[in-house]
């Protein structure tokens, strides 16, 4: 039987690969350029039993996702820039309490309300460090509508598998952009969702290690009463500032992310003619499309270009892009932001190769043409 | 026999962190009562709050507790209740953060009507940060960031939240510790919001800079100021200077949120 | 009074001393930061004690 196809926008993608993954609650607040995947949702939600509430703010929206995750539900905000950093304060909340949520960012111009309509990738950073404190972060950063899509329904399924708020990021111009789009069928992409509590009642703790570094949520409601608090916790879930619990819950949340294993499982990234390339583009959302094409025109004149495109911003794939820095003459960053993962590939390449960002910030998309520029004029 | 309040204590948790004399125990224990007389399954309660003394209410009672952040209680309450509706869901909380910092999530938990009860402890002053005041500081008093008497007017609490939609608002003090449970009973099986304004008292943070000597001379204040709603239609204007009313201040029948969002559901799914 | 015994539960009085002040008679007093019960005989049993008492270190019971 032939695949449902059909003309989408980047946020209505969303909002459906959302549905796809079992999303069955969403609090939001209004903003440009993100409102679509809100009104999708608001439309299609309630059609099922799913819950739809638009919030009186973007921190309330941030905090109703959270409080309806601890009942089970797949909960899922969107918003964009300024709205996303008034959600950082919770961000982190749902970080250290460990609540699984999903919060889209689509990024547009800034600081500040900048160019609400106009394309940024300059929050890209507020992903990783928004919130305060030390926190692991996972961030997927898709580029077509198809791949928002199938994303959206990754980071449900990394949301649920590793307890924790995941980021999709991506810049206004894929958000907003219609592409063809191929649904899936049921169980053509994977759905995971939490771990359940193995014990009863009387034995379970909220953070319990000895079911590994992510221990299983039991949903309020379901006879399992315990304590969910801000405050650094010990594993029973009740606030401490013992030094050795604290110490080891911080460890241990940035572990579950960022250890060997879970990298290789969250990681994922998309390599374009990098087997032979002696210059390396390194791009990710709407400007790994300009820098494809760049690759496509280069190639033709016989220049060895190649693109890595990060579709799992954070953790960042460091020992991959390591490995490319010593192959290839320089790396070439382009991004609609002054440099911001550009510092990330020189931190991680380590001096291998000249990192040489292409930085832009007036509103308009980076083009094939700036691109082919900056590698001839290295190559 | 004595009353059970163990019952629903955490083991191992009591004393709890409140200074000597602070009421926010008081109005624990009447919360106890009034959850055991409703009969509440403690599997199915959610006791939500924010930041602050009166915030670390809930982690010492056997609910599913939620101890969020600054300000945010009716928000996470809100998320709770929606996503399960057959969920009791009660917000304990002091009066800077439902009031400042989560003004904006109070006022519109009770525009929504939505089926909860909110029980805010107002002692006047922020107790957990030093005594810095709230928006409920009388002006002109002391607090350690108005060294020369608070510039700023006050809110009513339960004014706001019966202009703000809530349609169950009643008022207590600490004092009046009989009346805590009976009004949090109340709340409790009122469908909709009801917000328990219970006054309260703060020796340390703001008795002593405000020339209480004691305690006990804040508990009688408490004593003092407090009118009975059915007293007070009786009683002159000058009668009821610096008196505050209690009891239930205001009641309405008007659809609850959830039953609301029902409907949307039962519209959208093409149910009858 | 019979069948009547007021417990105070030491470790958890703060010496707030609400309980002494508003029993109406005066059927507790302080002793040094604790409270102590000195003329149970008095009890009426309005509880006022307990109602009021912050810290659960008062227990009122009655037959």
């Amino acid at each position: 039987m032939a695949k449902k196809v059909a003309l989408l926008q980047g946020n209505e993608a969303c909002a459906h690969g959302a549905l796809y993954a079992g999303c069955n609650f969403f609090g939001g607040y209004p903003i440009t350029p993100s409102t679509e995947v809100a009104e999708v949702l608001s439309n299609e939600l309630p059609k099922f039993g799913g819950k739809f509430i638009q919030m009186e703010d973007e921190i309330g929206a941030m905090a109703s996702i959270i409080g309806a995750s601890l009942t089970g539900a797949k909960a899922l905000t969107a918003s964009s820039g300024p709205g996303i950093s008034l959600k950082q304060e919770l961000i982190g909340y749902a970080c250290i309490a460990e609540v699984p949520c999903v919060i889209i960012s689509v990024m547009r111009g800034g600081p500040s309300t900048g160019m609400p309509t106009g394309p940024g990738q300059s929050d890209v950073m507020q992903a990783k460090w928004g919130t305060h404190g030390d926190h692991a972060t996972i961030a997927l950063a898709p580029a077509s509508v198809q791949e928002i899509f199938t994303e959206t329904v990754r980071a449900f399924n990394l949301a649920e598998k590793y307890r924790m708020p995941v980021q999709v990021v991506y810049d206004e111009i894929v958000g907003h952009m219609r592409e063809r789009i191929e649904f899936p069928e049921p169980g053509d992409l994977e759905i995971i969702n939490r771990a359940k509590p193995t014990v009863g009642p009387d034995k379970y703790k909220p953070y319990d290690t000895s079911f590994g570094d992510v221990p299983p949520l039991a949903a309020y409601g379901t006879g399992y009463r315990y304590h969910v608090t801000g405050l650094n916790k010990a594993q029973d879930g009740f606030p401490t500032t013992k030094a050795e619990y604290v110490d080891a819950e911080e460890r241990r949340q940035i572990r579950k992310v960022e250890g060997e294993v879970a990298r290789v499982d969250i990681e994922k990234y998309e390599e374009y003619l990098t087997d032979d390339a002696t210059i390396l583009l390194f791009a990710y959302g709407s400007t790994s499309r300009s820098a494809r094409y760049a690759v496509n025109e280069l190639r033709k004149e016989g220049i060895k270009v190649g693109l890595f495109r990060p579709i799992t911003l954070w953790p960042f794939p460091e020992k991959r892009i390591a490995a490319l820095g010593k192959q290839v003459k320089a790396i070439i960053v382009p991004e609609l932001n002054l440099g911001q993962m550009n510092l990330e590939v020189e931190r991680v390449v380590k001096g291998a190769c000249p990192v040489i960002s292409i930085g832009r910030v007036d509103g308009e998309p980076i083009n094939p043409g700036q691109i082919i520029a900056q590698v001839k004029e290295v190559k | 026999m004595a009353y059970d309040y163990e019952k629903y204590i955490r083991p191992g948790k009591l004393p709890h962190i409140w200074c000597p004399g602070c009421g926010h125990g008081i109005v624990m224990k009447g919360l106890i009562r009034a959850i055991d007389s409703c009969g509440l399954d403690k599997n199915n309660t959610a006791l939500v709050s924010g930041i602050g003394c009166a915030s670390r209410l809930p982690g010492y009672l056997d609910f599913c507790t939620l101890h969020t952040a600054h300000g945010r209680a009716a928000a996470f309450a809100t998320g709770v209740k929606m996503a399960k509706p057959e969920m009791n869901v009660i917000v304990m909380g002091g009066d800077g953060d439902g009031t400042a910092i989560g003004g904006n999530h109070f006022i519109h938990a009770c525009r929504r009507n939505i089926d909860m009860t909110y029980v805010i402890m107002n002692n006047l002053i922020y107790g957990m940060t030093g005594g810095q005041f709230s928006p409920c500081t009388p002006t002109g008093d002391k607090a350690s960031t108005t060294p020369y008497g608070n510039p700023d007017p006050t809110f009513d609490i339960s004014k706001l939240a019966i202009g703000a939609g809530a349609t169950f608002v009643a008022r207590t003090t600490a004092f009046h510790a009989t009346q805590i449970d009976k009004l949090i009973a109340e709340g409790i099986k009122h469908k909709g919001m009801a917000i328990i304004e219970v006054l309260d008292d703060c020796p340390t943070t703001y008795g002593r800079r405000n020339k209480f000597r004691s305690v006990i001379d804040m508990m009688k204040r408490l004593k003092d100021i407090a009118v009975p709603v059915a007293a007070a239609g009786k009683m002159t204007a000058e009668q009821l200077e610096g008196k505050v009313l209690t009891g239930v201040l205001y009641k309405e029948d008007k659809p609850e949120y959830c039953e609301q969002y029902a409907k949307v559901i039962a519209k959208a799914s093409g149910a009858k | 009074m019979s069948g009547t015994r007021i417990e105070v539960i030491e470790k958890y009085c703060k010496g707030c001393s609400i309980c002494v002040e508003f029993c109406p008679k005066n059927v507790l007093e302080m002793d040094g930061f604790l409270a102590k019960v000195v003329r149970l005989q008095d009890c009426i049993k309005c509880m006022q004690c307990e109602l009021r008492c912050p810290d659960f270190a008062i227990k009122v019971y009655v037959d």
